[in-house]
C-alpha cells in the first residue's frame, strides 16, 4: 500500500483494511480514575478498533515502550488529577528522544480549557472532558490514527 | 455452621416470595376502566421506565403489592431493623455532621481551609489527600512531579500533619481521613500529635476510610497485594478496639464503587458485601461484634434519581440490622445499626453549564436526609473542573444550611416512609442486594470476587451501558445531550500552583536533615521484624516510626519489601 492508494481511494478506509487501527488507552500518572479509560476500551473496540489497556500506574516510559513494541497507531493518554501539563510532558519527550513520529497522541481527562494549547503544541490533540460524546473521541481518533498510519507508509 | 452455608440463598428465596404479590382486583380494574379509556383518549403510548439499578418502575404503586409483615420490617426510629433511621430522635436530637471533604495545595493552603470552614459553620473535618500521598509516595519521589497538592493535600512526613492542624484543637473536633493504603501511617501521624498535645487517645475521635476491599473494586489506589493490607487493617482494628475507642478504623465506602460507575443497588450490594468480610474478619481475630460492629461505619453516594437513592439508604440499614442480627449473632443493637456518611455525586455533575450542578447536588442532599444520613459533603458547582473554589464552597455548605434550616425537612423522621414506591423500592433494592451476595458466595467470598475481576467487570459493563444510554438519548444530562449551550462561557476554577510542591520538596529535604537518622533506621527496622511475625501487633510500630519523622514512602517500603506490589485482573 502507498501514499499514492490513500489519495486515490479519497477515503482513508483502505488504511486500515488489513490491520485496524491499534490504539494504546493509558494513565501514565499516579491515578486511579479508570472509569473513563475503561468506558473507552469498550467504545473503541465496539468501533472496530484493536485496543491495547496496561493498567493503572505505568510510568511515562512504560507507555512510550508499549507503544513502540506492540506498533500502534495511537497513544489515548488520560489523566483525571490535575496532573496531565506534567506527565503528558514526560511522554512526548521520551517520544520524541527516541525519535518516534509515527504515532499520534491525543489525550483526555480533566483539563481545563487554558491548558488545551500548551498540550496541542506538544502535538497532544483532542484533551477531552467528560460529558464529550463517544463519537466526536471515536471520529478524533480515526482522524489521528490516519496520520499516524501515512506515516508508517512512508 | 451449616445454617451459614444457605444463609444467602434462604434469605434471598424469602426477598423473592416477599415481593412478588399481584396487584390487587381495585387496580386491575382501575387499568382496565379508567386508565386505558384515558390512555387511549389521548393517543398514549406505552414506555418503560427503570432506575439505574435497572429495576423497572411501574406507573403507580398500591398497598396490595407491599409486603405482608410491613410493620415488621418498618420498625420504629432506632429500633430494629432500623428502616426509618437509627436513633430515636433522628434530626430532632442531632442535626447530621455537615463534613466539607476538602484538601488540596500544601498543608497550609489545607490550614487555611479548614479554619474557614469552621468559621463559617462547619461541624466536622475531613481532609482529602493527594495521589502521591494516597499510594505512598513521598513528595521527592520522580513519581510525584506535577502531582503534588493536585487532587488534595501532600503529607509526606509527620512534620505536614502538624502544619494541616495547628490551631485546631483535636480533643474538639472529629476529623475523617479519606485515605486507604497508608491509613495506618495516617493514623499514627494523627495519634502522634494528639499525644504530643497532651490528649487522650481514649477522647479522639474520628475516621479512616481504610476499606482496602473497595479500593480493589474502585479507587484503584492500593500498595500491596490484597494480604498485606488486610493484616494492617486487622491491627488496626484490634489496636483501636483497645486504645482509641472513637476511633473509627474503617469506612466502607460505596462512593468509589458507584463514581466508578456502578448502580445503585451494585453500590448497595458490594459496599455491604465488603463490610460482612471486615465483620467475619473481626470475629476470626477473636474480637467481640457486639464491640467491634459499631466502630465500623459507611460512606454512601447520592446521585441523582431521587427515589432509588433513599430507598437504597433504608434497604442498606435494613440489611445490615438483618445480617448481623441473624448470620453474625450480634446481640447489642448499637452493633447492628448502620451509621453512614454521604457525599453528593461527582459523576452526576456536568463540566457544561457548572451552575446546574448546584440543584443537582441540593436534590442529592435532600435524598440523603430523607435516606437517613449521619453525616453529608455537598459537592461544590465547580467540582467537574477542579478542586473547588472557595466561592463554589460556600454555596454548598450554605445548600445544607438552607435544607436543615430553612425547609422544613428535618421536622419529622422519615418523612416517606409508608409511601407505596418508596416501600416496594427499598424491599425491591434489598432483594436485589441479596442476589448479588449470594453470586459472591458463589465465587468463594468477595475477597476471590474480587481477585478474580468479577465485581470490576460488573461494575464496568454497567457504567458502558449508561454511557451508551447518554449517547442514544435514552438518558438525558441538560446541557451535556439536551439543551446544549453553544456559546458557554468559563468560571473561574481553583489553580494548584508550583507553589505546593516547591514547598514540599524543601519541607521534606529539611526533616530529613533535622530527623535522628539512627532513630529512623531503628524504628524501620523494629517495624520489618513485626511485620514479619503475624501474632505481633504493627500499629505501635507505626507510631513510633511516624514519630522519629520516618515518611510516608519509607514506612510502606517496610511491607512492599515482604509483601511486593499488585497488579489487577484484567477488567475489559
Amino acid at each position: 500500500m502507498s501514499g499514492g492508494k490513500y489519495m486515490a481511494d479519497g477515503k482513508n478506509q483502505s488504511l486500515f483494511r488489513e490491520k485496524p487501527i491499534k490504539v494504546l488507552l493509558a494513565k501514565p500518572g499516579i491515578d486511579g480514575h479508570d472509569r473513563g479509560v475503561l468506558v473507552l476500551a469498550k467504545a473503541f473496540r465496539d468501533a472496530g478498533m484493536e485496543v491495547l489497556y496496561v493498567g493503572l500506574l505505568p510510568t511515562p516510559e512504560d507507555v512510550v515502550d508499549t507503544a513502540i513494541n506492540e506498533d500502534v497507531d495511537v497513544i489515548a493518554l488520560s489523566l483525571l488529577n490535575g496532573a496531565h501539563l506534567t506527565v503528558f510532558r514526560k511522554v512526548m519527550d521520551i517520544m520524541k528522544n527516541k525519535g518516534i513520529d509515527d504515532i499520534s497522541v491525543v489525550g483526555g481527562g480533566t483539563i481545563p480549557d487554558e491548558d488545551k494549547p500548551e498540550l496541542e503544541a506538544l502535538g497532544i490533540s483532542g484533551n477531552y472532558g467528560p460529558g464529550t460524546p463517544l463519537s466526536t473521541i471515536i471520529e478524533h481518533v480515526r482522524m489521528r490514527a490516519e496520520e499516524a498510519r501515512i506515516k508508517k507508509l512512508r | 455452621m451449616p445454617e451459614n452455608d444457605t444463609f444467602w440463598k434462604n434469605k434471598l428465596m424469602e426477598l423473592e416470595k416477599r415481593n412478588s404479590k399481584p396487584e390487587g382486583d381495585k387496580t386491575a380494574k382501575w387499568r382496565k376502566t379508567t386508565l386505558q379509556k384515558w390512555n387511549s383518549a389521548t393517543g398514549y403510548e406505552e414506555k418503560e421506565y427503570s432506575n439505574s439499578s435497572s429495576i423497572p418502575i411501574k406507573d403507580i404503586y398500591t398497598d396490595d403489592i407491599l409486603p405482608e409483615n410491613m410493620d415488621e420490617l418498618l420498625g420504629l426510629p432506632g429500633e430494629y431493623p432500623f428502616t426509618r433511621g437509627v436513633y430515636p430522635n433522628m434530626y430532632r436530637g442531632k442535626l447530621w455532621t455537615m463534613r466539607m471533604f476538602s484538601g488540596f495545595g500544601s498543608p497550609e493552603d489545607t490550614n487555611r481551609r479548614l479554619k474557614y470552614l469552621i468559621s463559617h459553620g462547619e461541624t466536622g473535618l475531613s481532609v482529602a489527600f493527594d495521589m502521591p500521598t494516597l499510594y505512598a509516595y513521598d513528595a521527592d519521589n520522580v513519581r510525584s512531579q506535577g502531582e503534588i497538592g493536585k487532587c488534595g493535600v501532600n503529607v509526606t512526613s509527620l512534620k505536614d500533619m502538624e502544619v494541616i492542624f495547628d490551631g485546631i484543637n483535636l480533643s474538639e473536633v472529629t476529623t475523617s481521613m479519606t485515605i486507604n493504603a497508608p491509613a495506618a501511617i495516617l493514623t499514627a501521624m494523627y495519634f502522634a500529635i494528639a499525644q504530643k498535645e497532651g490528649h487522650d487517645l481514649r477522647n479522639i475521635g474520628g475516621t479512616v476510610q481504610a476499606d482496602i476491599l473497595k479500593e480493589y473494586i474502585a479507587q484503584k489506589e492500593w500498595i500491596y497485594p490484597p494480604e498485606g493490607h488486610i493484616r494492617i487493617i486487622r491491627d488496626m482494628m484490634s489496636y483501636c478496639t483497645k486504645n482509641a475507642p472513637k476511633w473509627n478504623y474503617i469506612s466502607i465506602s460505596g462512593y468509589h464503587i458507584r463514581e466508578a460507575g456502578s448502580s445503585a443497588v451494585q453500590e448497595l450490594a458490594f459496599t455491604l458485601a465488603d463490610g460482612f468480610y471486615y465483620v467475619d474478619m473481626g470475629i476470626k481475630e477473636g474480637l467481640d461484634v457486639n464491640e467491634f460492629a459499631p466502630r465500623l461505619s459507611f460512606f454512601f453516594n447520592s446521585s441523582i434519581n431521587f427515589f432509588e437513592e433513599i430507598a437504597k439508604m433504608r434497604a442498606a440499614r435494613r440489611i445490615w440490622a438483618t445480617v448481623l442480627k441473624e448470620k453474625f449473632h450480634a446481640t447489642s443493637q448499637k452493633a447492628m445499626t448502620l451509621r453512614f456518611h454521604t457525599q453528593t455525586s461527582g459523576y452526576s455533575l456536568t463540566w457544561q453549564q457548572p451552575l446546574n450542578n448546584i440543584i443537582r447536588t441540593t436534590i442529592e442532599a435532600m435524598a440523603a436526609i430523607l435516606g437517613g444520613t449521619q453525616s453529608l459533603h455537598t459537592n461544590s458547582y465547580d467540582e467537574a473542573w477542579a478542586l473547588p473554589s472557595e466561592e463554589a464552597v460556600k454555596v454548598a455548605l450554605r445548600t445544607q444550611q438552607i435544607l436543615a434550616e430553612e425547609t422544613g425537612i428535618i421536622d419529622t423522621i422519615d418523612p416517606l416512609g409508608g409511601s407505596y414506591y418508596i416501600e416496594y423500592l427499598t424491599s425491591k433494592m434489598e432483594e436485589e442486594a441479596y442476589r448479588y451476595f449470594e453470586k459472591i458466595e458463589s465465587l468463594g467470598g468477595i475477597l476471590e470476587a474480587v481477585k478474580k475481576g468479577y465485581i470490576q467487570r460488573e461494575i464496568a459493563a454497567t457504567s458502558y451501558r449508561r454511557q451508551k444510554r447518554l449517547e442514544d438519548e435514552k438518558e438525558i444530562m441538560v446541557g451535556v445531550n439536551k439543551y446544549v449551550d453553544p456559546d458557554e462561557k468559563p468560571i473561574n476554577i481553583l489553580r494548584i500552583g508550583k507553589d505546593a510542591e516547591e514547598i514540599q520538596l524543601k519541607r521534606i529535604k529539611e526533616v530529613k536533615v533535622g530527623r535522628d537518622q539512627d532513630k529512623v533506621n531503628d524504628a524501620l527496622a523494629k517495624l520489618d521484624e513485626a511485620f514479619r511475625n503475624p501474632d505481633e501487633n504493627v500499629m505501635p510500630y507505626i507510631i513510633e516510626a511516624v514519630k522519629t519523622y520516618a515518611t510516608i514512602e519509607e514506612i510502606s517500603d517496610v511491607g512492599r519489601k515482604i509483601y511486593g506490589g499488585w497488579k489487577e485482573p484484567v477488567i475489559v
